[in-house]
Formats: structure tokens, sequence, C-alpha cells
């Protein structure tokens, strides 16, 4: 088959004729320019090189060989508010209604690393996310949960060592062995610094427990993903798709390189390394991304650091619906928003799939707009039929166009990055963080100058909305929860916990694994804000340098 | 002689690290002619109410998007009163249902923005609404 070159700007001059055009820009979402029409002109790359098959290098087309048909993706809503068994009941709810495995979100004091008594978390206790301060929480958290055949994936950074570790001690008490347990933790600090902004201490100490993390998870809990590297933040603060995919694969590289300085072989854990990406409303855009990702991955494990298990190259990932892409404004229109999105995640070949509910922008989920977010998963996978053959939008000119072009854009900010001496380097000097503000701001004004559109807020606006029903967090549960949290310290053996402590401060300096010392504090009801505070005196607080 | 340039406060009281909507505030607010102060994220409401006194600040702009905007807002109201800064306008934005909105301007909020505002409605009301203190 051959091509000519020709064909398509002669088609461009003499059918197309761009005097016929909307006076509109044609990009996308992130402002990427796209072309009236894509053709095999446009698809330079080779077949078997550049596009594959599923569960092939370089996975372009997918990471398992059978992907849909032969497993769905795992629905798992992330759920958290409240105290722990407020949670636990929304867990059992959610286990009712056909999803597969948890989602657990903390709320801002258990994420900064601060017990519910602290007097930074007055006010915050439960709002965002599920208080927990110690062990006794945890475990009712995970009341009647089975934790060797559930997967649970917990939404935490800075503090994620003290939760891994109390996940571990409710897998103990409930005589399931660490090697049974499955599941995944954010613990990406890299992007805390970039976009979700938690932290307790400056990127090099925080690099260096994650990497703890990942070598304690590669020998002791072998079915734990310890770090899911997440472009879904970066998104959510404003960066364009090709900025999400370029600082999330470099911040993966520099996790690599860490785990690799210990002496680990690349095959002994980048096997668990997971990914996790937003899917906003531009949707070729979003199905490129995702593949571009896989590609890159793949060509980067195997060319870059020697990789020779197929498992190191596969990127697996979860996905999120774009927050940042709901209004506030006529709320319903939220579910069709989520619903595009949503299918944009599952063309792209995700694993696991989280949906918005609609009633976000205003407050956390009530039930019924979580149970919509879910059957919308459940719609897509049993009613449209786009499961039954893989990566139905491979082969699409404009969609392999597009990929290639995500890619080598986004190789181009590696390239980047790689010259200012990797992305730690990178982050001190508030260099993605600094890309990311800059394509905010862009987006805002476009929006205001009406060159994007959001429905209902910049265009086809009503003049009364309609109100919805919002979830309301009761405000006395606050005090339950302090007053539960210091019945515990009073109650505990506080020899045991200074021991402990002395134990983990010991590990902060000596440079030994802190993962075994910070399980034993948590099994002697140590808090998630003593163990903070910890790294705070051994490695320093990191503050915003509060860049615009 | 010139008027003098307004001072804006730009915060980011409380735990949550949702900086976006602040320092797309903060950049348009500077590019509008007014003098901006970004605090930073993590603030204490104390810390927001020593740097309204400390730089003199003519309104302190709140952004929260923890649901702690009820603990949070009226603790700023009350340590800038006991500051005698009691004059400087306070606004504020994030995820805030209505009710709450309407109860923190009978404390004496003065306004509120909630998700899809747009740049130039805050300009336009922070110039009307914020004048130089005496």
């Amino acid at each position: 088959m051959s091509t000519n070159p020709s064909d398509k700007e002669r088609w461009l001059k003499t059918t197309y004729r761009d005097a016929r055009e909307r006076p509109v820009r044609f990009s996308t979402v992130s402002d990427l320019e796209i072309e009236p029409l894509y053709t095999p002109e446009d698809v330079k790359g080779d077949y078997s090189e550049s596009i594959g098959y599923p569960g092939e290098y370089p996975y372009t087309r997918g990471p398992y060989g059978s992907m849909y048909r032969g497993r769905l993706w795992t629905m798992r809503q992330f759920a958290g508010f409240g105290l722990a068994e407020d949670t636990n009941a929304r867990f059992h709810f959610l286990l009712s209604q056909g999803q597969d495995g948890l989602s657990t979100a903390f709320d801002m004091p258990t994420l900064m690393g601060y017990d519910a008594d602290h007097h930074r978390a007055r006010g915050e206790v439960g709002r965002e996310g599920v208080s927990v301060t110690s062990i006794d929480d945890m475990m009712r958290l995970f009341d009647r949960i089975p934790l060797d055949k559930v997967t649970t994936s917990m939404t935490v950074n800075c503090s994620a060592s003290v939760l891994l570790a109390m996940y571990l001690v409710v897998a103990e008490r409930n005589g399931v062995p660490w090697e049974k347990v499955g599941g995944t933790i954010q613990n990406d600090m890299l992007k805390e610094f970039i976009a979700q902004k938690e932290w307790i201490c400056p990127p090099a100490p925080s690099l260096r427990i994650v990497t703890d993390m990942i070598e304690f998870c590669a020998k002791r809990v072998p079915r734990w993903h310890p770090v899911s590297i997440s472009g879904y933040h970066i998104r959510e603060a404003g960066s364009t798709a090709v900025q999400e995919l370029a600082f999330t694969i470099a911040d993966g590289i520099c996790y690599v390189e860490e785990a690799m300085k210990r002496g680990l072989d690349v095959d002994a854990f980048a096997p668990r390394l997971s990914f996790f990406w937003n899917i906003h409303n531009d949707f070729l855009e979003e199905v490129a991304k995702l593949r571009a990702a896989r590609r890159m991955w793949a060509r980067l494990m195997k060319e870059r650091f020697g990789a020779k298990s197929p498992r190191s190259m596969t990127l697996r990932c979860h996905a999120q619906t774009a927050g940042a892409s709901l209004t506030a404004q006529q709320p319903l229109n939220n579910i069709v928003r989520v619903a595009i999105q949503a299918l944009a995640g599952v063309m792209g070949g995700v694993q696991s799939l989280h949906t918005n509910s609609m009633d976000e922008t205003l407050a956390l989920p009530t039930e019924q707009a979580v149970m919509v977010a879910l059957r919308t998963q459940q719609i897509i996978a049993e009613e449209t039929g786009v499961t039954n053959t893989i990566d139905p939008l491979g082969g699409s000119y404009a969609i392999e166009a597009l990929t290639d072009r995500m890619e080598r854009e986004a190789m181009d900010y590696i390239r980047r990055i790689d010259e200012m001496g990797g992305m730690l380097r990178a982050i001190e000097t508030g260099y993605p963080q600094r890309e990311i503000a800059e394509a905010a701001f862009h987006y805002q004004r476009q929006l205001e100058k009406g060159e994007k559109t959001v429905v209902g807020v910049n265009k086809y606006q009503v003049p009364e909305e309609i109100p919805i029903d919002t979830l309301r967090i009761d405000p006395v549960l606050e005090e339950k929860q302090i007053q539960r949290v210091r019945k515990m310290k009073r109650e505990r053996n506080s020899v045991a916990v200074r021991e402990a402590l002395l134990r983990v401060r010991e590990a902060c300096r000596s440079g030994e694994n802190l993962m075994e010392p910070i399980c034993e504090a948590v099994r002697r009801n140590v808090t998630v804000g003593e163990i903070s505070d910890v790294f705070r005196e051994e490695f320093g607080v990191y503050t915003d340098p509060g860049w615009i | 002689m010139a008027e003098k340039r307004l001072r804006v406060i730009v915060a980011k009281p409380g735990l949550d690290g949702h900086d976006r909507g602040a320092k797309i505030i903060a950049r348009a607010l500077r590019d509008a002619g007014f003098e901006v102060i970004y605090t930073g994220l993590h603030q204490t409401p104390e810390m927001v109410a020593e740097a309204a006194v400390q730089e003199d600040a003519d309104a302190v702009g709140l952004s929260v998007l923890s649901g702690a905007h009820m603990t949070l807002f009226p603790e700023v109201l009350r340590l800038l009163k006991e500051r005698g800064a009691g004059d400087v306008v306070v606004f504020g934005g994030g995820i805030i249902p209505e009710e709450d909105a309407k109860k923190l301007k009978e404390m004496g909020v003065r306004e509120i923005f909630t998700p899809g505002a747009s740049t130039e409605d805050i300009v336009k009301w922070v110039r009307e609404n914020v004048h130089p203190r005496d």
C-alpha cells in the first residue's frame, strides 16, 4: 500500500477549504491544536514496533493479552468520611453493590501526619475523608473485610509509611499473612511537591521513605504496590495532558533510579510499580495519553533500565475521572461528563477506575450519587459492547497520530528534566510547579475569553439553579474522635511507646529501613502524629515556597 | 501623587493542598494592578492574621477546599479584630455550601466565591469593595 504524500495537502486545498471552518480554535482541552483530518500519512511508525499486540511489547494496545475479554477493570470507588465505623459501613455498602476493590480516602490531619487531637486538626477531622490516628481506628475501618480476598487502595502519601504499617498489623491480627495481602498505597511523594501539596519533610528525605517502602514491600509484602505514580493531581492542579504524562513518567524514572541505587534488581520491584491517571473531557486526547504512557514506560524500562521481565515493562494503571472538570452549576450534567470520561478510560485500557459523583464540587458524595457513578461503569462494561474487542480505537489515524505526538512531546519534557539532573532537582527549583501554574492560568484565560466552553458555567447558564441534596458531616464527630484518641493515649503503655519511637528515630538516623520499626510502633499504639513528629524532628519540615 | 496601590493577601489556611484557585486569583489580582502577597499553603489562622497586620493589608482573600471553612474563617475574623485589624476586608472561596456562605457573611466575611466564579468578577468585586485603610 502506498500513499501519495501530497494527497492530504491536495485534499486540504481543494476539498476541505478552511474558509468554511467555524470561527473557533480547534484544539484539545489542553490546547493542543488538532488537524481537520488524519490519514495514513500521519502515522509514521512501523506497526509491530510502535503499536503491536496487546500483552506484547511495547504494550501500546494494552498490558494484558486478553484485556477486558479476560477480566473487566476493577471498579474501585474512593470512599472515606467521618469516623472509621462510618467509612466501614460505606465499604460494606459498596461491596454489596458489586464493587470489587476498596479505596480509602483519609481526612486532612491523617494525610498530613497530625493526630485528631492536634490543634492543627481543628475543623478538619473526618471532613474530607476518614480520621485514622491509631491502630484502633484502622481495626474499625477494616472490620469484617477479608484482607486476603479484597484488595485495598489507600490514598495517602507523606504519612503512607504509617498507614501501610497499620494495614499490615490489621492483617496480622486477623490471621492473614503479609504475603497474601494485596493492594496499593499512593505514596508518590514527588507529585506531592509538584501538585497535591501534602508533605511533612523536604523532597530528599521524603524520597528516602518512599524508597524504604519499595524495598520493604519487594521483600516482605510481594503482592503490594508500594507506590502509585500519579498524574491525577498534576492534572487537577491545571497541567496539560502532555505535562501530566511527562511529569508522571519522570517521577517514575526517579523512583526506579533510587531503588536501583539501593542495589535492588530492577525486575525485583518494577513489576509492582503502578500508575494513576486523570481522565479529562477531551476524549481522543485521553485515549492517546493512556496508550502513549504504556509505550513510553515499556521503552524506558527496557532501553534505559535494562529490565528483562515483561512485567517490569508493562504499565498498569488506575484512573479517575477529572474532579476539576465537574461543575457546581447544573450538577446533573456531571453525570454525562463522568460517563464520557469513563468511556475514554476504558477505551484507553485502564485496569481500575473510579468514577466521580455528580455532587463532588459541592460536598462529599451522597450514597445515591455514588451509586449512579458506579452504575455508569457497569453500563459501560455490560451494556455498550466496547469490551468485546481490545483497543477498539487502535489503528484510527487520529488516535495513532495523537499517541505518537503525546509521546514525542512528553519525551521532550523528560529530556529537559534529565538535563536539570532529574526530577528531584527539577522539583527543588520549582520547574514542574511553574509549568503547571502557567498552564492552569492559560486555561482560565481561555475560559474567560470564551475560547473554551464549560456548559452551564460560561455558556448555556440557567438563571435559577435547582438545589440537590448533599452530604453533611456532623460536627459532633470531631469531638467524639478527639475524646477517643485521648482515652487511647491515656490507657496505652507509655514506656513501650517511647521505646518504639526511639527505634524509629534511630532508623531515621542510621539509614536502616524504616518499615519494621514503624510496624512495631503501630502495634504499640503509637500514632500517625507521633511518628510524623519524629520525621519532622529528624528530617526537618518543608514549607511551601508559595510560587505563583 | 499616585493613588496608593491596594494590598491584598491571598491566603490558604488549613491543611488541604488545593492551591490552583488561590494561585490563579493571586495572579489575576496582580495583573489587575493590586499588590498581592500569596502566603503559600498550610497556614494557621494566626499566621494569616499576623501576615495581614505585618503587611498592613487592605484585604485578605481566604481559600479553603477541605470543608473546614466554618472553623477557619471565623477564627481569622476573630484574630484580626483581636489585633486591631477588624476593618481589613475578608473575602473567600472554595467548596462552600450556600447555607454556610450565608452564615459566614453574617459573621463578617464580606463575600464568598464558589466554583465557576470568574477572575474578572472577583477582580471587579475587589475593586468595588476594598478601599485603603486609614
